[in-house]
């Protein structure tokens, strides 16, 4: 056991410190600030190596080789500081790293560098109404004419699809082969004819995803990534990255913070929830599960920088519990308000500008987006413990 | 940065764990909890290893290790339900002796595995209904409950002060009486004062508060393998028993019973490594850890070892498969030294959060 860093790490600590002390009130505050400051702010980022840092000069990036505890203590600084560590996005978080792996090179010129800079904004194309849990099922089809796929089908729970410039997108492009098969990975322009978006209005009140209807939808055949028919290979890199950074314990125990000094304060019948000694067991409850999840955290970190340690277990476990637990934490809170807790919306009583109900609500979305608590039991059970599959049924009909 | 065991510690556990199956298979813990044979061939087989003297100096003869040592050893007890008095006189009475620079022939002769010194703690933590003692002096009178190994050669007393007194089983005035409890792989007993004397070993606090802090690391790792072991016979039941022409582990009910015992209990692995860091080496965090520890510890064993019996179905309540041995062990550490509700209330005293 050696928590230590090392003093050239510690010398990296003072260099993010001292940027963030010089720079720091550039920073975008979430929830305000323009467009244009958040780009000038990422390219600030990029420009010291804090955002795309890993990402090769030639494609725009710092150019940095990989080292997971200088990321980790960027990642650390901003958010103590509270400060913007730049854009995100699925575009940047989840196809910047297919692209690296997977794309062509003239695919890796032409979007990477915009994308890391917030000049295209992109959408996830994926699940279908009849392709949830079983997102392999999926039947959007594209068939090709000439020099172009002619795609047609729907896509639901696409989140910022009414913003994006780009989607990249799972279609079936190979009908007679096995379902894994015959999907492919497409990437095209939202803004080409036969593409309607529909916002999702959800229990929070706010739209945030979309359903997407493509009718004769042309895209040019080489704006493809990997070959026809591997997109699942390549969705499927993509879904594992997606997964483990749901629920990061960081953000979680800024959160149980947020609680605790709740608690501290005097309620409108002058009484403190904290002297409550039910609340206070309860709070007590949900931090151990929280000092668990950060200790797992530290372990699959470790896991990364040592290879002969093994942390795929408890890798596996992190979006079923984070997610979970976050939602209780949630809950808590409201309790800790009681009546008051339910001010949510145009109230002038409103606390914390209602992100605990927010919250609340956002992470049962999440217990069920990104692949439902039931489907990560049934990874946990089958890669996790090596017990069966459920024998399949035969096809009807 | 290496968050995890060292090569030294995976050695130790594999030594620890090999030697448990060998020596130690369910068929002689049955023997001790049926009050057939004792622990103390175990225990002397223990000793060959060094394990009573895990925490102890060199220069008193032990290993001279720190508490995530004694936590790797711990997992591995409980991992087998293995019989012993590890937690009182290996963990507990070594930490105790040594922070106040008391009675090195005790600890030399833990060290040779040649005495145990039973732990009698509970009216300091909290004082149970019509017991508890007082002192004139040196003079213990009084009576108390629950105190762990009902076969040691000396006991530790602490009183409601937290002040720490040693008594020889020996010294006239003291009885012992076994006290049947639920766990019958570590024995607990009440203690009789009439007029015994004692010795005083310590009236800092700090000394209780480690020694109890130490111990509540100790025993959530017990938990810890006591878990996992639960979880491992439930996976291995379910691959082989088959009902409706399939074995059960295909069923997704039987599954996800197994994959929310996984979720919980795997980072309670990294949690009891961290808490016995803490303990050595950032004594800033080591209280409040080592409560939230054992408490969620507490939760999660009995959650899984309650849920691994369900997977075994019928049989899993059975005498015959032995499973309520873990299902027991983990109950008993639930309780001793502190309940959840209790530690949790305690870790927020730790920081501030209540009086």
């Amino acid at each position: 056991m050696d928590l230590s860093t090392g003093s050239e790490y510690e010398d990296f600590r003072k260099e993010v410190k001292q940027f963030i002390s010089q720079h720091g009130e550039k920073s975008p505050r979430p929830g305000h600030g323009s467009r244009k400051e958040a780009l000038v702010w990422q390219k600030l980022l990029i420009d010291n190596g804090y955002a795309a840092r890993t990402i090769p000069k030639e494609y725009g990036g710092f150019g940095a080789p990989p080292d997971i505890i200088r990321s980790r203590i960027i990642a650390e600084e901003f958010s103590n500081k509270q400060i913007s560590n730049g854009l995100g996005g699925q575009g940047i978080s989840m196809l910047v790293p297919v692209l690296l792996e997977m794309g062509s090179e003239s695919q890796k010129k032409q979007f990477i560098e915009q994308t890391i800079k917030g000049e295209i904004v992109w959408c996830q194309g994926y699940s279908e109404p009849g392709a949830g849990s079983d997102l392999a099922s999926l039947t959007t089809r594209a068939v090709l004419d000439g020099d172009e796929w002619v795609i047609n089908g729907q896509k639901i729970w696409t989140s910022t699809a009414h913003l994006a410039d780009w989607i990249f997108c799972l279609v079936r492009t190979e009908p007679d082969k096995p379902k894994h098969q015959g999907i492919s990975f497409l990437l095209f322009r939202m803004d080409s004819p036969g593409i309607e978006v529909r916002p999702l209005v959800d229990m929070t009140g706010d739209a945030n995803f979309n359903e997407v209807f493509f009718t004769d939808v042309r895209v040019p055949k080489d704006q493809i990534v990997g070959e026809r028919g591997q997109g699942w290979q390549v969705a499927n890199a993509l879904l594992g990255h997606e997964r483990s950074s749901l629920a990061p314990p960081d953000a979680t125990q800024s959160r149980l913070n947020g609680v605790i000094k709740m608690m501290k304060q005097k309620n409108f019948s002058g009484e403190r929830a904290i002297d409550n000694p039910v609340l206070l067991d309860r709070l007590m409850k949900i931090q151990g599960r929280v000092l668990a999840m950060k200790c797992n955290d530290m372990r699959i970190l470790s896991a990364r920088i040592n290879t002969n340690q093994d942390a795929r277990l408890a890798s596996m476990i992190v979006k079923l519990q984070g997610t979970e637990l976050r939602h209780e934490l949630e809950a808590l809170a409201i309790d800790v308000m009681g009546e008051l807790g339910l001010a949510y919306g145009n109230n002038p009583y409103i606390q914390d500008m209602g992100s605990w109900q927010y919250q609340y609500m956002y992470f049962l979305g999440l217990i069920i987006g990104g692949g439902t608590s039931q489907i990560q039991k049934n990874i946990i059970s089958e890669r996790g413990l090596g017990m069966p599959k459920e024998p399949k049924l035969e096809k009807k009909g | 940065m290496e968050f995890g065991l060292s090569a030294e510690q995976i050695l130790l556990q594999d030594q620890v764990s090999r030697f448990l199956k060998e020596q130690v298979p369910l068929e002689s813990v049955r023997k001790v909890a049926e009050g057939k044979e004792t622990d103390k061939g175990v225990w002397s087989n223990l000793a060959n290893l060094g394990i009573p003297g895990i925490l102890i100096k060199e220069k008193h003869g032990g290993l001279g290790l720190t508490l995530l040592d004694a936590a790797v050893v711990a997992e591995n007890l409980g991992y087998n339900v293995t019989p012993s008095p590890f937690l009182s006189t290996a963990v507990i009475a070594p930490i105790v002796l040594q922070l106040a620079n008391k009675r090195e022939d005790v600890l030399s002769a833990i060290s040779a595995g040649e005495k145990r010194v039973g732990i009698a703690f509970s009216q300091a933590i909290q004082p149970q209904h019509e017991s508890g003692i007082q002192l004139d002096g040196a003079i213990i009178e009084g009576r108390l409950l629950f105190a762990i190994d009902s076969d040691a050669d000396y006991y530790l007393v602490a009183d409601e002060q937290k002040a720490i007194y040693i008594v020889d089983v020996t010294s006239g005035g003291l009885e012992v009486s076994p006290l049947a409890t639920v766990e019958k792989t570590r024995s607990t007993a009440e203690l009789s004062f009439s007029r015994v004397k004692a010795e005083k070993i310590s009236d800092d606090r700090e000394v209780f508060h480690q020694a109890w802090n130490a111990a509540l690391v100790v025993m959530a790792a017990d938990t810890l393998g006591a878990s996992q072991s639960a979880l491992d016979q439930a996976v291995t039941y379910a691959g082989q028993r088959e009902q409706f022409n399939r074995v059960i582990a295909s069923f997704q009910a039987v599954k996800h019973m197994c994959a929310e015992m996984a979720a919980h209990l795997e980072p309670c692995r990294a949690m009891v490594w961290y808490s016995a860091h803490a303990f050595d080496e950032i004594p800033a965090e080591a209280t409040m850890m080592a409560c939230h520890t054992k408490a969620h510890l507490s939760e999660v064993g009995q959650f899984v070892t309650r849920t691994a019996t369900e997977v075994h179905g019928g049989m899993g309540f059975t005498d015959l498969v032995g499973l309520h041995y873990w299902f027991k062990r983990a109950g008993f550490n639930r309780q001793m030294l502190g309940s959840p509700e209790l530690l949790r209330k305690r870790a927020a005293t730790s920081q501030n959060l209540c009086a």
